[in-house]
């Protein structure tokens, strides 16, 4: 279990005083993966790297598993760190050692015994599927064997919590769903706690339990993933939802359905799905529906849909008809043209 | 031709032997000392530097100004500067075991600042992921950054080894012989033209073979 208490990070560079970090709390219970999504810049690496003190905080406390880490001496942290696994976005293998050394050499320098770590070696070589590029260099990998290399070697510690610092944002779109799967399985099998950061709300939608959208070194929103993605309450939560639906219409159309009736957006979540209550609709009201748009997509355990309506009639009608699919359990909002392109 | 070659030898052979055998002697040792100090100099330089594992300022710009001072002192000036330094350690200024301490002098400053520039080389983000398992810093010096550098290293060190064959050349000066007093004694000042020009010969031949091997063994080093 991860806990972060009021967690700032200043940076001073002559007279400028810079928040990367401003006053984050949040806790990732064991065995939960947990992402946090932001843009760049908005001080999730920092945050992720202030959890095994990699940078320390200005104000605030870590704990792990109830330790606090960040009362601990030197000789204590490194024992401590040896339990916190961490990833990074550039690999950070040695370039002159081989697959099997990458591994080991780690496991020899905290004091593994040299058998154990040979079994070790083998056992995380077969999880992560390199057990054929043992003898193989890193410049001859390519970048998701290279990562997968760097799972196993934080494996390799049986770490209780694995830290990923954009574990996935320099690989391909497949590669990348290859390493999600790996992570989701490792969490899976071995119960490990993960503790994420991305800018891809993809990422979040394939493999999260929970979220935190961050901005400004600000935690602004954080919920369980089927939370934020029914109901995005911020403006910058909206967009990464958005991002994941390309459902915009045109300007002219939406002007044009708007004259009578209006235009919904509904998401509905699991099996209730929401075309169901949209049959009843049609009988039920003086009202004639018709989806403009729609997507269906898998969280992580449940699907997650979203349409785009245009409920044809009055007024009266229509917010009749709207009340009645929020009694049915779908989340209904105003559709809105915006979501102005984020310049990053 | 021949017997022309093998008067030579006659006359000079047991000379240019015993030439080569001071040379080795003074370049192995004093670098095998040299290194000893300058390695541990140079990843101090990396590891007090500003925002570096041991950060600090004080020891850094001292160590800094330090090497810069005995780098800007010409080989021959220091060679006669630093005697009574000389004797006190070594016991005597002459021969090849007093020309031993100001060759370390010269030459461990220049190694160290080869190292620095070898040892920043290396990825911060490898040393990090290190430091994030739990690995103590003394490892983190020798199985991240000097082997991350190791290619690096041994380039640096091929630069250092034929600077110190130059450096030998003025240990004649204070009696301790080597190829360079040889071609400068004997072929420059008594005007034995075949002698410098033997010697001269031989110095390339041992200067461009250690090139050749530094750049072989550093490209097997390296895996990238």
């Amino acid at each position: 279990m991860i806990r972060l208490e009021n967690i700032t990070k200043t940076y001073q560079s002559g007279e400028t005083v810079t928040k990367a970090v401003d006053d984050v709390s949040l806790q990732v219970e064991k065995g939960t993966i947990y992402g946090v999504i932001g843009y760049s810049g908005a001080g999730k690496s920092t945050l992720v790297r202030m959890v095994n003190l990699l940078e320390r905080p200005t104000n605030g406390k870590v704990f792990i598993n109830d330790v606090e880490l960040t009362s601990l001496s030197t000789g204590k942290l490194q024992k401590t760190r040896q339990r916190i696994g961490m990833i990074f976005q550039s690999f950070n293998l040695l370039k002159t050692g081989t697959v099997h050394q990458n591994i080991a050499i780690p496991l020899k320098l905290t004091g593994v015994p040299k058998k154990e770590i040979e079994n070790r070696v083998d056992k995380y070589l077969e999880i992560v599927g390199l057990s054929d590029k043992r003898d193989a260099y890193p410049s001859q990998l390519s970048g998701g064997q290279k990562q997968r290399v760097a799972i196993a070697r934080a494996l390799a510690h049986e770490p209780d919590v694995l830290l990923c610092d954009e574990a996935t944002s320099a690989l391909d779109p497949d590669t990348t769903e290859s390493i999600l799967a790996l992570l989701e399985q490792i969490n899976r099998d071995f119960g490990i706690t993960i503790l994420l950061i991305t800018h891809e709300m993809h990422v979040v939608q394939k493999i999260c339990h929970e979220v935190a959208v961050m901005e400004n070194g600000k935690v602004i929103e954080q919920g369980r993933v089927v939370d934020i993605f029914s109901q995005p309450e911020t403006s910058t939560a909206k967009r990464f939802v958005q991002s994941l639906f390309q459902d915009e219409l045109p300007e002219s159309l939406v002007t044009r359905l708007k004259e009578n009736g209006q235009i919904v957006n509904l998401s509905f979540i699991g099996e209730r799905s929401g075309s169901p209550a949209l049959a009843h609709v049609s009988k039920k009201f003086d009202v004639y529906p018709s989806i403009l748009a729609g997507n269906i997509t898998q969280l992580k355990d449940q699907p997650f849909g979203r349409l785009i309506v245009h409920l044809e009639g009055n007024a009266d009608e229509t917010n009749r008809a709207v009340a009645f699919l929020e009694e049915s359990g779908v989340v209904v909002e105003g559709y809105v043209q915006e979501v102005e392109a984020h310049v990053s | 031709m021949s017997a022309k070659i093998s008067e030579f030898l006659d006359l000079w052979g047991a000379d240019i032997w015993s030439a080569i055998i001071e040379t080795f002697q003074m370049v192995g040792i004093s670098l095998l000392i040299s290194v000893l100090i300058g390695l541990p100099l140079g990843v101090l330089l990396v590891l007090t530097r500003p925002e570096k594992a041991l950060e600090n300022k004080v020891l850094f710009r001292l160590l800094n100004t330090v090497i810069n001072v005995i780098r800007s002192i010409p080989f021959i000036i220091l060679l006669f500067f630093i005697l009574p330094f000389t004797k006190m350690i070594a016991g005597t200024t002459i021969g090849v075991k007093g020309v031993i301490v100001p060759l370390v002098v010269f030459t461990a400053p220049y190694i160290a600042r080869l190292m620095e520039s070898a040892l920043l080389e290396v990825d911060r983000g490898v040393v990090e992921a290190y430091e994030a398992m739990g690995v103590k810093t003394r490892h983190i010096i020798w199985h991240v950054l000097v082997r991350e550098s190791r290619s690096s290293i041994v380039l640096g060190l091929t630069i250092a080894t034929i600077g110190l064959i130059g450096a030998t050349a003025m240990a004649g000066l204070v009696g301790a012989g080597g190829l360079g007093d040889l071609a400068y004694r004997y072929g420059h000042l008594r005007y034995e033209v075949d002698v410098m020009y033997v010697t001269v010969f031989l110095l390339i031949v041992l200067v461009q073979g250690l090139q050749s091997f530094g750049n072989i063994l550093s490209a097997r080093l390296k895996k990238d």
